[in-house]
């Protein structure tokens, strides 16, 4: 059983996995770090036309209060990187094990180190990503600069919230090999009940009691939520929101770190 | 393994009753749906691969794990390394440990050899800045001074694998667990390999070694656990255990197959196969340098006219050593009637250390009519004698060293 300290210990190993996936990720093409970038944008363009453009959404609706901003694009990409950040880190690292059974069956070390290599590096691209929608930002008049510290603490807790989540799966994918399928589906479902593509104000006009609580209790609502209040609206997220988001992802490590450990012993075996 | 007595050194590996089970699914693919439709996992037989096996190897000393394949020798090796978890028992380790089970483990092939020398090296435990140390060394020892900034997938299979190796051998661990990996490469490669052995060994390294190559096995290992249905059979001093092994596979050969093949039309038999020493006493054992005799007993039932006896030596892993044959040596009888027997006296044995099996031949003298063939019929082993060579190898040349210096080059 990997301890604490002996995680600790491998700080150069995760470093060394993470620039692995890093530089292993666009090496050999065309666009390389380009097509990181390529992809938001692509999803960006799409949306914008069909809720901006052809549903025609009003302005109101994503207007950034205090800020004043009304671009649907922008308002778009602040919700849609960061659960870019979570579909791609609940993906890369369910097969993070699968990926690298080579590894696992010849060589010891914490295998918790490769989920969150190949989490980190998602977080890497969130970064990057983030400071290219920073300067958009800037450019159209958001002053974010003071802000920035407040999405970098953003981050960390979501890396948690991801982290958590990508443990269960990489050893739920090396038990049981079609757990892919079903997490296909969940995100599918999961997109589409987070208010990324359309505000939140939407849904309260659609539900109220009980089901709006539920709709609010999706931790990602929460998380672009507050990552909107930092990035677009600029104004502090409120003191539940804050509160809500670290007991989710506490909570998901936590999980994610006990089931993990309940099963690395039979790891080397199953794969 | 032996206990320690009072003199010798401190164990740096305990293993005290490990068990371990594997399960073996009666279904390939575990899904979640057949799981959820069946309410559990899949049915699976549990097959025991470690029973209750308890050992210490000693600081210094260099442990060879035999026996045949699924006794458990791997299974053991990969419980101390810390990649399977045993059942049952308990392992304790005291020092730094790394396994070769695998070169080049984690290697990414779009990345160059320097970047994958940080990774692997990581991988194996060292840090960024042991790695900053020894990294010129490391690539040195590989002999990829100019391809260090060359993707992997540019290398041939030899230059990864030698990489792959200087980077584990230059984890510098305290104790060093092997599986088969010194059976890959060239020659050179392997020379090289042999060397560093050598050299761990001599800085007092703990090595534990799984192999089939009982001359590996038997050179470079002072104890010997032999593994048979994941329990100990026998441990103890190396030449000891190895031997009692070769006969007991020997002897298991005899009773299934009665000493492998043996095929021909019988009009005359080779009877019997002995190895006599330089005494003329039968032996199984022998020596490199030793003189002896290879005898075949033949029984003609009938007048074999220009009859030529041949045998050939392979060692355990089948490579064939020699095939000697009388009409090639010139010696071809008329006829041979009744019984009788034929020597192939060897004057110097040239076998390096090993385990040997010779087979024998009765055919005509076109070699296109078998009258009897025994394949691998009598097995022997050859002990370290003279010339005393320990890099490995099947034979010795025999050859003599001289170094002269040239003259007037100072």
């Amino acid at each position: 059983m990997s301890s604490v300290g002996e995680v600790l210990a491998s700080r150069d190993l995760w470093l060394n996995l993470t620039l692995r996936e890093l530089r292993g990720k666009y090496k050999r093409s065309f666009l390389g770090w380009g097509w990181s970038l390529l992809n938001p944008l692509a999803m960006t363009a799409i949306f914008t036309l069909v809720f901006s453009v052809l549903l025609k959404q009003d302005p109101a609706s994503f207007t950034g209060r205090p800020s004043g901003m009304k671009i649907f694009a922008l308002f778009l990409l602040c919700a849609l990187l960061p659960w870019n950040f979570l579909s791609n880190g609940m993906t890369g690292g369910m097969y993070s094990l699968v990926g690298n059974a080579n590894l696992v069956k010849k060589v010891y070390f914490p295998r918790e180190i490769l989920v969150a290599a190949n989490v980190a590096s998602w977080l890497f691209s969130l970064l990057i990503e983030l400071a290219v929608l920073g300067v958009a930002l800037l450019g159209f008049g958001n002053m974010i600069l003071p802000w920035l510290p407040l999405a970098l603490v953003l981050m960390a807790i979501e890396a948690g919230f991801v982290l958590g989540i990508a443990l269960v799966l990489a050893v739920l994918n090396v038990y049981f090999r079609d757990t892919q399928h079903l997490v296909g589906i969940v995100l599918q479902i999961w997109f589409y009940g987070t208010p990324i593509i359309y505000p939140l104000s939407l849904v309260q006009q659609h539900l109220s009691g009980a089901a709006l609580k539920l709709y609010e209790l999706n931790p990602m609502s929460q998380f672009v939520k507050a990552y909107r209040n930092v990035l677009y609206d600029l104004r502090f997220p409120s003191p539940a929101t804050w509160g809500y988001l670290i007991a989710v992802s506490a909570f998901s490590l936590v999980v994610g770190a006990t089931v993990f450990r309940r099963f690395e012993g039979r790891l080397a075996e199953e794969l | 393994m032996a206990r320690p007595t009072p003199d010798s050194g401190r164990p740096v590996i305990i293993v005290e009753g490990v068990t371990k089970r594997f399960r073996l699914y009666d279904e390939r693919n575990q899904s979640l749906k057949a799981a959820i439709m069946r309410g559990r996992r899949a049915r699976y037989e549990e097959f025991l691969a470690l029973d209750e096996v308890s050992l210490e190897v000693l600081e210094g000393t260099t442990v060879g794990f035999i026996g045949e394949n699924g006794s458990g020798k791997s299974t053991l090796l990969k419980c101390i390394a810390r990649i399977l978890r045993p059942d049952a028992g308990r392992i304790t380790v005291d020092g730094k440990i790394s396994a070769l089970l695998e070169l080049g483990a984690g290697f990414h092939p779009e990345l160059s050899g320097r970047e994958n020398v940080y990774l692997n090296g990581s991988i194996l435990g060292l840090s960024t800045k042991e790695i900053d140390r020894r990294f010129d060394e490391i690539v040195e020892f590989a002999g990829l001074t100019r391809f260090i900034d060359t993707a992997v997938k540019n290398y041939s299979s030899g230059m990864y694998v030698r990489l792959g190796f200087s980077v584990a051998i230059h984890v510098d661990p305290d104790i060093l667990l092997v599986d088969e990996v010194l059976a890959v490469g060239d020659e050179q490669f392997q020379t090289k390999c042999s060397e560093k052995f050598a050299e761990l060994r001599a800085n007092g390294k703990t090595i534990v070694l799984v192999s089939h190559s009982l001359g590996a096995v038997r050179q470079m290992c002072e104890q010997v656990v032999w593994l048979e249905h994941g329990r100990i059979r026998e441990s103890g001093d190396a030449g000891h255990v190895v031997d009692a092994y070769v006969r007991v596979m020997h002897e298991g050969r005899d009773e299934t197959s009665g000493r492998g093949a043996r095929w021909g039309s019988h009009e005359a038999e080779i009877v019997a196969i002995e190895l006599l020493d330089a005494h003329g006493n039968p032996t199984a054992n022998v020596r490199t340098g030793d003189h002896v005799t290879i005898r075949l007993h033949y029984r003609a039932h009938e007048p074999i006219p220009r009859p030529v006896f041949g045998v050939a030596i392979h060692t355990l892993e089948g490579v064939h050593v020699t095939g000697p044959n009388t009409r090639e040596a010139g010696l071809v009888p008329e006829k041979i009637a009744g019984a009788g027997h034929v020597d192939l006296e060897v004057g110097r044995l040239m076998l390096l250390p090993g385990t040997y099996d010779i087979s024998a031949s009765l055919v005509d003298h076109a070699a296109l009519h078998f009258f009897d063939y025994h394949q691998r019929a009598y097995r022997f082993d050859v002990g370290p004698g003279t010339p005393h060579e320990t890099f490995g190898g099947v034979v010795s040349l025999g050859g003599t060293w001289a170094i002269r210096s040239e003259e007037g080059s100072g």
